[in-house]
C-alpha cells in the first residue's frame, strides 16, 4: 500500500469530493499530502478571513473552483456596519496570476465590485460558474462584463444581492455565440431587462435547466420563454400579472398545462391571485415552491395551491398561510423535509400570522421534516414537546418567535423545556436558533445534548456566564456562535480560550464583555483575530478596560490580522 | 433604584400618550415576561413590583442605557427581527400600501378618461369618501356623473367612474367600503359611452 504509484492515488482521491475527506486524506503521509494537495480541484473557505490568498494558492496550486463566504451572518439583519470588509478583490487579483484554469466561484456575504467582475471575465478563459449570494458592491455593468466576456458560461446565479441596476442592458451583452447556459437567475435585479434579448438568450441555449426571471419579465414574455425552453427544470416566474385582454392569459394557461418538466417553481414577485390556478396543472411534479417573495396572495388560495402539491419537498412561503394552512400542507406533502414559513409583515403584530398550532400540525402530517425556519407569533412547551417528539430528524431548527423574549403564553414559562426536548430527541441537529422567553437551563439542555452542533443563534435569552459556558464546553462539534443581546461576560469569554480555535467564529453584540476581557483574550489567542467594531466614537479617547463592548466578533486565522480593516474595526 | 424610577416615570407617559391602539391596550403589561430570576413571582398582585425590577435589569444587563427597551416588540430593535434585509427592503412598498394612515406619504394613483390626451394622478388620501372624489374628478375632466346607487350604478350619466383593484378586476366605484376602496385601488378609469353600459349591473 505504501508503493502506490502517485497517478493511481490521485486517481482514487478522485472519487473523493467531501473537503473534510480530502483533509483527512492529506494527514496520512508526506505522499499522500503531496498527491492530494496537486490534484485538489474544489476548496471551500467559510471565513474568507480565516486564511489568505496566498496561502491558498501556495497550499493547493490547482484549484479550479472556490467558495468564499464573507461577512458574519448577523451582518444580514444590520449589525455589521457597511465597509466592515469581506472584499473579494484581492482573492481575484491573486488568482488571476496563480489559477489560469478557473471555471467556478461562489461567495457569500461579500463585497464585490465591477471592477472584479470585469477581472474576473477577463481573466479566466474557461470559467464556467458565478454564483453570488447576499453580496453587494456591484451593479449591472460588472454583469455585462461577465456576460459579455465569459465565453463558456454556464451559470450565473444571483441570490438576494443588493444590485445597483445602472443601465439595464447587460442581458444583451451576452453575444449570439453564447449558447452554453444552464442556469440563469437574475431574479433579484430591481431594473428592467431588455425582453427580447431575454428570449432570445434562452431560445439559443438548449442546455438551459433553471432559469429565475426579476419582476420586470411580464406574463406575455414568459409565455414565449416557456415555449422556447420546455425543458427547464427550476423556473422562477417575474411578475404573474394578467391583463384585462383574456387572449393572452388563456394562451398562457395552454403553455402552462403542457410544462411537464419544472420541478421547482418560485418567484411571482407580482402576482394577481385569480391567475394562480394556471398553475394547478404542474403543481403535481413539483418537489419545490417558493412563495415567500409573492405579495398579496390569500390564505385561502394559497391552501387551494398547495393542496395540488402533492409531491413537495420543500417549501418556502408567508405566514399569512395561517394555522389553518398549515394544516393542509400537513395533509397534502407528505414528502415534506424544508419549511420556511416567513412573516409577511416584519413590524406588525398579529396579524395573519401563525402560532405553535401549525408548526404541530406539520410535524404531525410531516415525518421526514428535517429543515425548519419558522417565524411566529407565540410558542409553547407543549407544542416544542410534540413537535420533537414527531420529528426526530431535524438537522436544521430555527424558530423565531417575533416578538423577544415571549414566553409561553399558557403557562407563562420560559421555553427551556421545550427547545431541550429539541435537542434532546434530534440526535443529528447541526443548527440552531432560539427565541422567546429563556433561562440558562436550555443552555444546559443544549450543551448535554446537542453533540452534534454545528451553528448556535441566540438573541435576548440567558440569565448569565453560566449559560453561555454549558454550550462551549458541552458542545463538541460547534464552529459558529452568535450571539445578541445576552448577559453573557468575560468570564464566560475567557474560561476557555483554546476552544475558539475549534470554532470558525464567536460574535458577540450587546452582551456583557468588557474591552479588557477581549483585550486578554487577544493576548493569550495569537491566532485568533479579535475585532471589536466599534461605531460610536466612544472609545475613541483612551478607551477604559472595564468600558463594555458592543460588538465583538472573533475568529480563528493563519494569517493574522487583516490589512483591510475600516476604522470602526479594532483588532486587538 | 434609579432604574425603577426611571421606568416609573416612563410608563405614566405612556399612559397619557395619545396612540392610535385601542383604549384600554397597554403595550408594556402584555409584554411582561415574569420574573426569571424568582419564579415565586407570577402572581398577578405582584406583577406591578416584579415589572418594573425586571425591566431594570434587563435594562442594565442588556446595556441599552440610551435604547428604548421597553417594551422590546415594538422597539426597533437593530438586528431584531432576523429577517434578512434583502427580504425586508422587497416588502416595503407593499406595506406602505395598507399602512396608509400611518404614513405621511399619499397614496397617488393615475386617472384616465376615455377620450383624454392625457392621464392625471390624484392623492385618494385627501378625500374623506366617494362625494368628494367624485367632485374633484368632475372638476378635474369638466363632466358630470351624477349619483350613484347600488342597485343601477350611475345611471344619470353617460360616464362611468370605475377602478382596477390589486387583483386585477375593473370596478365600480362605490360598491366597497372608502377604507377598503383606498387601500385596494391600483387606478382610476373613468369609462364613456357603451362600455359604460356594462357596468352597474352585478357584475
Amino acid at each position: 500500500m505504501t508503493y502506490f504509484p502517485e497517478e493511481v492515488l490521485e486517481h482514487i482521491f478522485d472519487f473523493l469530493s467531501s473537503h473534510l475527506d480530502r483533509n483527512a486524506v492529506s494527514l496520512v503521509c508526506k505522499s499522500w499530502f503531496r498527491v492530494e494537495r496537486w490534484s485538489r480541484r474544489r476548496v471551500f473557505i467559510g471565513n474568507c478571513y480565516a486564511v489568505s490568498p496566498e496561502r491558498l494558492i501556495a497550499r493547493f496550486p490547482r484549484v479550479r473552483a472556490l467558495t468564499l463566504k464573507g461577512k458574519p451572518h448577523f451582518a444580514d439583519f444590520n449589525l455589521v456596519p457597511h465597509d466592515w470588509g469581506g472584499f473579494v478583490s484581492p482573492w481575484i487579483e491573486a488568482m488571476t496570476k496563480s489559477y489560469p484554469g478557473l471555471e467556478e466561484l461562489r461567495l457569500k456575504r461579500m463585497v464585490v465590485s465591477d471592477d472584479s467582475l470585469e477581472l474576473l471575465s477577463r481573466s479566466f478563459p474557461n470559467f464556467k460558474s458565478l454564483v453570488l449570494v447576499s453580496c453587494e458592491g456591484f451593479t449591472t455593468d460588472g454583469l455585462a462584463a461577465i456576460a459579455a466576456n465569459c465565453k463558456h458560461l454556464l451559470e450565473l446565479d444571483l441570490q438576494e444581492n443588493e444590485v445597483d441596476d445602472s443601465r439595464g442592458q447587460w442581458l444583451s451583452c451576452f453575444p449570439d455565440s453564447c449558447t452554453s447556459l444552464v442556469s440563469l437567475n437574475f431574479a433579484c435585479l430591481k431594473g428592467e431587462v431588455n425582453l427580447v434579448a431575454l428570449e432570445r438568450l434562452v431560445a439559443r441555449c438548449p442546455n438551459l435547466r433553471s432559469l429565475r426571471l426579476n419582476r420586470s419579465v411580464n406574463l406575455d414574455t414568459l409565455r414565449k420563454i416557456l415555449m422556447q425552453a420546455p425543458q427547464l427544470v427550476d423556473l422562477g416566474t417575474g411578475s404573474y400579472v394578467h391583463h384585462p385582454n383574456s387572449e393572452a392569459y388563456v394562451k398562457l394557461i395552454n403553455v402552462v398545462k403542457s410544462y411537464k418538466s419544472v420541478r421547482s417553481l418560485s418567484g411571482f414577485l407580482e402576482v394577481a391571485p385569480r391567475c394562480l390556478p394556471s398553475i394547478y396543472p404542474i403543481c403535481l411534479n413539483l418537489t419545490s415552491l417558493n412563495l415567500s417573495y409573492a405579495p398579496g396572495i390569500q390564505s385561502t388560495q394559497l391552501i387551494k395551491l398547495i393542496h395540488h402539491c402533492r409531491n413537495l419537498q420543500r417549501l418556502w412561503i408567508l405566514d399569512c398561510i395561517g394555522d389553518k394552512g398549515l394544516g393542509v400542507v400537513a395533509s397534502s406533502c407528505k414528502e415534506l423535509q424544508e419549511l420556511r414559513v416567513f412573516p409577511s409583515d416584519p413590524h406588525g403584530v398579529g396579524n395573519a400570522a401563525v402560532t405553535e398550532e401549525g408548526l404541530v400540525a406539520i410535524s404531525m402530517g410531516c415525518p421526514k421534516l428535517h429543515s425548519l425556519l419558522y417565524f411566529c407569533q407565540q410558542m409553547t412547551n407543549a407544542a416544542l414537546i410534540t413537535v420533537a417528539k414527531n420529528c426526530p430528524n431535524f438537522t436544521r431548527f430555527r424558530l423565531c418567535i417575533l416578538d423577544p423574549k415571549k414566553p409561553d403564553p399558557v403557562t407563562l414559562q420560559p421555553l427551556d423545556e421545550g427547545f431541550g426536548a429539541i435537542v434532546q430527541s434530534c440526535k443529528g441537529l447541526r443548527r440552531l436558533s432560539l427565541s422567546g422567553l429563556l433561562t440558562d437551563r436550555v443552555f444546559l439542555y443544549i450543551g448535554v445534548y446537542a453533540e452534534q452542533l454545528e451553528m448556535l443563534s441566540v438573541a435576548f435569552a440567558g440569565e448569565g456566564d453560566k449559560g453561555m459556558l454549558y454550550v462551549l464546553n458541552g458542545c463538541k462539534n460547534l464552529r459558529k456562535l452568535e450571539i445578541m443581546d445576552g448577559p453573557f461576560g468575560d468570564v464566560a469569554l475567557l474560561m476557555d480560550v483554546g476552544k475558539y480555535e475549534t470554532m470558525r467564529s464567536l460574535w458577540m453584540s450587546s452582551c456583557e464583555v468588557t474591552l479588557g476581557g477581549c483585550k486578554a483574550l487577544a493576548s493569550k489567542m495569537p491566532m485568533i483575530n479579535v475585532e471589536i467594531i466599534n461605531e460610536n466614537d466612544q472609545m475613541e479617547e483612551n478607551p477604559d478596560d472595564g468600558m463594555k463592548v458592543e460588538k465583538l466578533y472573533l475568529y480563528r486565522t493563519l494569517d493574522g490580522s487583516r490589512r483591510d480593516a475600516p476604522d470602526f474595526v479594532w483588532t486587538l | 433604584m434609579e432604574g425603577t424610577v426611571t421606568f416609573e416615570s416612563d410608563l405614566n407617559l405612556k399612559a397619557t400618550e395619545l396612540r392610535l391602539g385601542l383604549p384600554g391596550t397597554n403595550e408594556s403589561e402584555k409584554q411582561t415576561p415574569p420574573s426569571v430570576r424568582s419564579n415565586k413571582r407570577a402572581l398577578p398582585d405582584m406583577n406591578e413590583e416584579s415589572r418594573s425590577k425586571n425591566y431594570s435589569s434587563v435594562t442594565e444587563a442588556a446595556g441599552h442605557g440610551d435604547r428604548e427597551t421597553a417594551p422590546p416588540s415594538k422597539a426597533q430593535v437593530v438586528g431584531w427581527p432576523p429577517i434578512r434585509s434583502y427580504r425586508k427592503n422587497s416588502f416595503q412598498p407593499k406595506k406602505t400600501e395598507a399602512d396608509a394612515d400611518a404614513e405621511a406619504t399619499g397614496i397617488y394613483v393615475k386617472v384616465s378618461m376615455d377620450g383624454a390626451p392625457f392621464l392625471r394622478k390624484v392623492d385618494l388620501k385627501v378625500y374623506k369618501g366617494y362625494p368628494e372624489l367624485l367632485k374633484a374628478l368632475e372638476n378635474m375632466f369638466k363632466f358630470s356623473i351624477g349619483e350613484y346607487s347600488e342597485r343601477d350604478g350611475y345611471t344619470r350619466s353617460e360616464f362611468v367612474p370605475t377602478y382596477e383593484d390589486k387583483d386585477g378586476d375593473w370596478m365600480l366605484l362605490g360598491d366597497v367600503p372608502w377604507d377598503m376602496f383606498i387601500s385596494s385601488c391600483k387606478k382610476l378609469r373613468i369609462m364613456k359611452g357603451s362600455e359604460a353600459r356594462g357596468l352597474g349591473c352585478g357584475v
